[in-house]
């Protein structure tokens, strides 16, 4: 092989390992994105059940409930609209009733959402933040943020 | 009166640091010697007010000096005394300061190091430290001051985040920081390098030290923050590719590919316009991760405030800095001379393959953090990119470059022998399929792809030992010649197989613990039994306690192994007073390298209580094999061809490598 060829031979292949390597991102990204929507939004819009979504909402007050074992359903809602979701396993420390909250998972055939994780807030003044926008959006007084500065 | 005076210091630091700035830059363009030698004594005094005014603020902090708006919103009187010093760095303002304390410890090094640095690269280098401390410093004063006072002060501070209540808030932030901020330094270098457009072997050998420094602190701070999590949120996950987590991680990933350009850089004087672009790069990423995780654009643990001014001032910051290296790059970039040329079978060739993968595993991790934002931006569309697009894009990458690793430092340079290199390795895959072997015979079941993934990890700690056995010439020479050969083997060389033996022994951690952990969520009361890993755990009852600033209830277990109690665990709620937040303090007991680990959910009414079992089979090797590899830097850093305080040895060299241009 000539000096050229080597070089060709190495660019080209550098070449083809990034073109790879965008092409494995772009699949992942087809695959794996969970877009977010407040129970609203599953009125309006069309998701498919099965779909993996981020659903996010405040937990409706006395809505919890506690089934067998570790089987917990609650509701969350965006004043507008409400989802009944249900999730096994430990809610995090900082779930609580008519506070912000997001669950990842998918919608059932039944209208009922099956999540397999639950999200709170990391602190007490804390709200996730894409729940704070598209509540404040429509209207909603969020009393959690009115934080002491 | 202090907290002003600490107030003071940070200004006059400020007034340093531009003098720092400016002077040597005009000193180096004037080629005026006075002017360049004032950098160092910038450099050490604004270290010193800015050590002066940190301490200031940690004073307020001990003394719980709640007139002072940081101490009141982060501090409570009765937080125990590690957690209020700690406490200086959790929170936006003070992390801050450690930022900058950080910056002006590394170019303090470099004035008191540097005298066996030329004179224009060191006034260069210093001059830069000196503009990115003069824009963290403006940063703090003007947007994120520490030192505002409050009248009339408070009775009682607001306390810290509990989350951060914990001795990994003292260790993980510093060892993170001084990795992040320690790449400023070859950052530095390789501006100063296209300011004068020269650049050379020389100044490969100054920047692979720093280099190497920063990446070991970056690797044992991601790693300490890894184990933080694990054991303090009670979700029993070591890695979540968070975006906080990814904004520490891309920087370690580019910081990790300089490192190994540096190598040939130095050794071979090639790729010296690539490596010169990776140290820019490595540290856009570090200001990157800090826009990321301080502007509040993240929520997270790590968003402590939000305030938009800081935000765009971050981004202001990050935009000037890699905006203009990159232009600098650009424009002066023609000017440095390409390197010597090399086989694609060759050592070079290894390194290179290693920057190809690992740049572009570290650009993979970036558009999967930052595609949400810009969707979101241009769209408002709402989307998150989680676990399952890193583990496919980024464990796919990392398959060839796992492979590749034991074949590098086989190879020679210039012109190396694929194929002889693969003979040598035969031991080592054979050894790894051995133990993957008697692990599918033992476990008998599981994913099969998880003992490819163990018999990966064992060639790669055998692949990596057999770099120093066949240097050691161990087997064909008689053994205490070998031995001999061995003791005189460069610290370098025990670095790298070291580093890459580190990298094999957590490989074989995540796939043990990704394959083989098992988890069972079940609610108990006292009495009731639970079987994991081989133990069997009885819940006891509830006990509750008090803690000087939160109460807790702890559960008891009684771990036992074939009928005979081995130990006890207590796994607790606490709730913190101050802030009315609870938080799950998780139980562990480690049996080796695996653990039992066991966090409390929800009472139920009936006495019970909801409670989550893991067994993490040999989850300790994530983190040993981070600290191995952290020793591995160490290591290399001690090699006395490469250690940053040898300036004999240096002067002497000087001559030599002038001589040679």
């Amino acid at each position: 092989m000539t000096r050229k060829q080597k070089r060709l031979v190495v660019i080209g292949g550098g070449v083809a390992f990034l073109l790879a390597a965008v092409l494995l991102v772009m699949f992942a990204f087809s695959q794996s994105i969970a877009y977010f929507y407040v129970p609203g939004d599953l009125q309006t819009e069309n998701v498919a059940p099965g779909t993996r979504i981020r659903l996010g909402g405040l937990v409706e007050a006395g809505s919890v409930r506690r089934g067998e074992g570790s089987t917990i359903t609650f509701t969350v809602t965006d004043t507008l609209a409400t989802v009944p979701v249900t999730y096994t396993g430990i809610l995090p420390d900082l779930f609580r009733e008519g506070q912000g909250v997001v669950a990842e998972g998918a919608l059932g055939g039944d209208g009922l959402f099956v999540a397999d994780t639950v999200l709170a807030k990391h602190d007490e003044t804390y709200m996730p933040k894409d729940v704070a926008d598209r509540l404040e959006a429509q209207g909603v007084q969020l009393s959690g943020k009115e934080t002491i500065k | 009166m202090i907290i002003e005076l600490g107030h003071y210091a940070l200004v006059l630091a400020l007034a340093t640091t531009i003098i720092q700035c400016l002077l040597p830059l005009a000193g180096t363009l004037r080629n005026d010697r006075a002017l360049m030698a004032v950098a160092p004594a910038a450099a050490l005094a604004g270290f010193l007010l800015v050590l002066f005014s940190f301490c200031v603020l940690t004073f307020a902090y001990v003394v719980s000096d709640f007139s002072v708006v940081n101490v009141w919103e982060n501090s409570h009187s009765l937080k125990p005394m590690i957690y209020k010093i700690s406490g200086v760095w959790g929170n936006h303002e003070g992390s801050m300061m450690l930022w900058l304390l950080i910056l002006a410890i590394f170019s303090a090094l470099v004035a008191v190091f540097g005298s066996n640095l030329p004179e224009r690269l060191r006034a260069n280098v210093l001059a830069v430290q000196g503009l990115i401390s003069t824009a963290f410093g403006l940063f703090i004063l003007l947007t994120s001051n520490p030192f505002l006072r409050l009248s009339p002060a408070p009775a009682e501070g607001r306390d810290l985040n509990p989350v951060l209540q914990d001795i990994g808030l003292a260790i993980h932030p510093p060892l993170l920081y001084l990795g992040y901020v320690g790449f400023s330094l070859c950052f530095s270098f390789a501006i100063a390098a296209l300011i004068d457009g020269r650049i050379d072997a020389a100044w490969a050998r100054w920047v692979r030290p720093w280099a190497l420094a920063a990446w070991s602190f970056l690797t044992a701070g991601i790693a300490m923050g890894s184990y933080w999590a694990y054991y303090e949120l009670g979700w029993g996950g070591w890695w979540f590719w968070d975006p906080v987590e990814n904004a520490s991680f891309i920087p370690w990933l580019a910081g990790t590919a300089l490192l190994h350009s540096a190598i040939v850089m130095e050794k071979r004087e090639a790729l010296k316009i690539w490596t010169v672009l990776l140290a820019i790069l490595t540290f856009s990423m570090s200001l990157l991760g800090t826009f990321l995780v301080r502007s509040g654009v993240l929520t997270s643990v790590h968003a402590f405030a939000t305030d938009p001014t800081r935000g765009i001032f971050i981004l202001g910051i990050l935009v000037f800095f890699i905006g203009g290296a990159l232009s600098l790059f650009a424009f002066r970039a023609t000017t440095l001379k390409a390197g010597g040329l090399f086989q694609p079978i060759s050592r070079e060739g290894a390194l290179v393959l290693n920057n190809l993968i690992l740049t572009t595993a570290a650009a993979t991790v970036l558009t999967g953090t930052l595609y949400p934002l810009m969707l979101e931006a241009v769209t408002g569309e709402k989307i998150s990119v989680g676990p399952p697009f890193f583990n496919l894009t980024f464990g796919l990458l990392m398959i060839p470059l796992l492979l590749a690793v034991p074949f590098g430092p086989l190879l020679a340079w210039k012109r190396g022998d694929l194929l002889a290199a693969g003979q040598r390795l035969f031991a080592a895959a054979g050894i790894g399929l051995t133990v993957a072997a008697i692990a599918l015979y033992i476990e008998r079941g599981g994913p099969i792809m998880a003992y490819f993934g163990i018999a990966t990890g064992v060639y790669l700690i055998v692949g990596a030992l057999t770099d120093l056995w066949l240097r050691a010439g161990i087997g064909k020479v008689a053994p205490s010649v070998a031995w001999r050969r061995f003791k005189g083997l460069p610290g370098s060389a025990f670095g790298t197989a070291l580093a890459h033996l580190g990298v094999g022994v957590m490989l074989v951690g995540i796939v043990a613990v990704t394959a083989f952990e098992t988890e069972h969520v079940v609610e108990m009361k006292p009495g009731m039994q639970v079987e994991a890993g081989g133990f069997v755990l009885t819940y006891d009852g509830m006990r509750s306690g008090q803690g000087p600033n939160y109460s807790e209830d702890s559960a008891h277990f009684t771990v036992a192994r074939g009928g005979v109690a081995v130990t006890e665990i207590w796994s607790s709620k606490r709730m913190y007073t101050a802030r009315r937040m609870p938080t799950t303090e998780a139980g562990i007991r480690t049996f080796g390298l695996s653990q039992l680990y066991v966090s409390l959910g929800d009472e139920m009414t009936g006495g019970g209580i909801v409670v989550r079992v893991w067994w993490k089979p040999m989850i300790l090797c994530i983190w040993f094999g981070a600290l191995i590899m952290m020793a591995g830097g160490t290591v290399s850093l001690c090699d006395r061809r490469l250690r940053v305080g040898a300036p004999q040895k240096a002067r002497r060299m000087k001559p030599a490598v002038e001589a040679a241009e």
